[in-house]
């Protein structure tokens, strides 16, 4: 049921892991429907030059991590924020529809890292 | 590892079946040669399976299978005895053949009381006692679970049924060909059971109806199985299971036997797994179910790894239960969401060895960790 890239990220996910030192953190989904992401990012400048990722959850959940590390890497937090749901299964050569709602999160958990990244810019230049 | 869900047909059973799709087709309701000669394979089948269930001939029904079972005992007992009563009960863990029937009777008008279990998965006979009403026209409580094993008080909840005037159905299709089904030792008044489940053919199965209980059916137009279930009989699939059902019961002991030990060696190996926990009772359950949760994960994900190694299994996670919520038997057993995704549920069958038992228990340690070192919940 799920493409060869889904499983392709699913069997060798990219960029498993924490950042100790992110500059923006982001956290979505939660244990009750059974997926949770939780993504780190460093900036550089405006650059997204580290992202690592680790999740709770089915196949699909875990893929759409993995493959949103490979897309976000290197964009500029303007861009990777734009990044949607649907370009990420796009991404992955699709995914089962009763996947897209429930386990398609990641860019999400993208955009709640650079608003948590924002925050602490924020909060730094005001201080 | 997953022959709960389904087992494969025995070659002695195809071969039983084969005349029936050819030399035998006949309709068995037609007069001539070859419906006769249909009409005694059925009869012969009919009374092999009574047999087996301790039952008189007549007092069997070749339904489609479980489902179709539990919605004929279900449905059409509450049809034929609406003007008595309107009151159903049944427990929070069944099938959803039996679950989700009782709730489509509710929004007919019927009154259902889902009775919860205790964390192994038991029903509780007092609590069936302490729900029974003068207008209970039927309790339904499943044999065996089909996540967790656990083996009811079946016998002891009938008495209770039969002394306060109302009707028992139990859902036999995870004990059919497992345990001894004897319809008096068990005081039951219908039993469903179903014949992919014990090496038999998929989409044939058995209602036992006790003589004297009424029963409107859910197809009508044909005077087949004594009016109660119309259509032309799947002879080849009937004979099928009548043949399954005897070679189960033959081998029954000493394959539980074998059974069990391939079990306990599986539970005592997985649960040195930290943050593991065994789901059910470990004293009534079945000879072939193992049902594990690990913490930090999450079912699916385990089930995808587990089949990249040749190993198929089975989960209450919502991913795989097809909604939004896990195994509604976990929760009702008191698990949280979180862990009940995390579930893993193994069932045992014949072509299973000791090799394969080992296997197993080398591939899950190493899935657990790599996808726990994945999980934002894992603190390890």
């Amino acid at each position: 049921m799920y493409s060869d890239k889904v499983m392709d990220h699913f069997t060798n996910p990219r960029n498993v892991g924490e950042i100790a030192d992110a500059d923006g953190i982001g956290e979505v989904g939660n244990a009750r429907c059974g997926d949770i992401m939780k993504l780190w990012i460093k900036v550089d400048g405006d650059v997204i030059t580290d992202i690592k990722f680790k999740t709770f959850g089915c196949g699909a959940a875990i893929a759409t991590s993995s493959v949103i590390t490979e897309m976000a890497i290197g964009k500029s937090v303007t861009e990777a924020e734009q990044i949607t749901n649907q370009q990420v299964a796009e991404e992955l050569h699709g995914l089962p529809a009763v996947k897209m709602h429930c386990s398609n999160l990641a860019a999400e958990a993208l955009a709640a890292a650079i608003e948590d990244y924002r925050k602490k810019a924020a909060a730094d230049s005001a201080s | 590892m997953d022959h709960a869900a389904t087992t494969p047909v025995r070659p002695e059973v195809v071969e039983v079946m084969l005349p029936y799709f050819g030399t035998d087709f006949g309709n068995a309701s037609s007069v001539y040669g070859w419906g006769r000669r249909a009409h005694q394979a059925l009869d012969q089948a009919r009374d092999t399976v009574a047999e087996l269930l301790g039952a008189a001939s007549n007092e069997i029904i070749f339904t489609s299978g479980g489902s179709e079972g539990a919605n004929l005992a279900i449905k059409g007992v509450a049809w034929a005895y609406q003007t008595k009563g309107k009151h159903i009960i049944t427990s929070a863990i069944e099938h959803h053949a039996v679950l989700d029937t009782a709730l489509w009777l509710k929004k007919h008008g019927f009154e259902v009381t889902i009775l919860p279990v205790d964390e192994e998965g038991f029903v509780s006979p007092a609590e069936v006692e302490k729900a029974l009403r003068p207008d209970t026209i039927l309790v339904s409580i499943m044999h065996a679970n089909n996540e967790v094993g656990t083996i009811q008080p079946i016998a002891e909840i009938g008495a209770i049924v039969r002394k306060h005037g109302a009707f028992f159905h139990t859902d036999a299709v995870q004990t059919a060909g497992v345990l001894d089904l004897n319809v008096e030792e068990l005081n039951v008044d219908l039993l469903s059971l179903s014949a992919h489940k014990f090496y038999g053919p998929k989409g044939v199965g058995t209602l036992y109806v006790r003589k004297g209980v009424r029963l409107d059916p859910l197809i009508h137009g044909g005077a087949q199985e004594r009016r109660r279930r119309a259509g032309t009989e799947n002879v080849a699939g009937i004979v099928g299971l009548a043949k399954a059902f005897e070679l189960a019961r033959e081998e029954r002991v000493a394959e539980n036997a074998r059974l069990t030990k391939l079990r306990d060696r599986l539970i005592e190996g997985l649960q040195t797994i930290p943050s593991s926990k065994v789901n059910g009772s470990l004293s009534q359950r079945l000879p072939n179910n193992v049902n594990v949760c690990f913490q930090y994960i999450e079912g699916e994900s385990m089930l995808l790894n587990l089949d990249l190694r040749g190993i198929a299994a089975s989960s209450g996670s919502a991913c795989t239960s097809g909604s939004l919520d896990p195994s509604h038997v976990l929760l009702a057993m008191g698990l949280t969401h979180e862990i009940a995704h995390g579930s893993l549920r193994l069932t045992l069958g014949r072509d299973n060895t000791e090799s394969d038992v080992d296997f197993v228990l080398q591939e899950i340690p190493v899935i657990v960790e790599r996808l726990r070192k994945m999980s934002p919940l894992y603190q390890g």
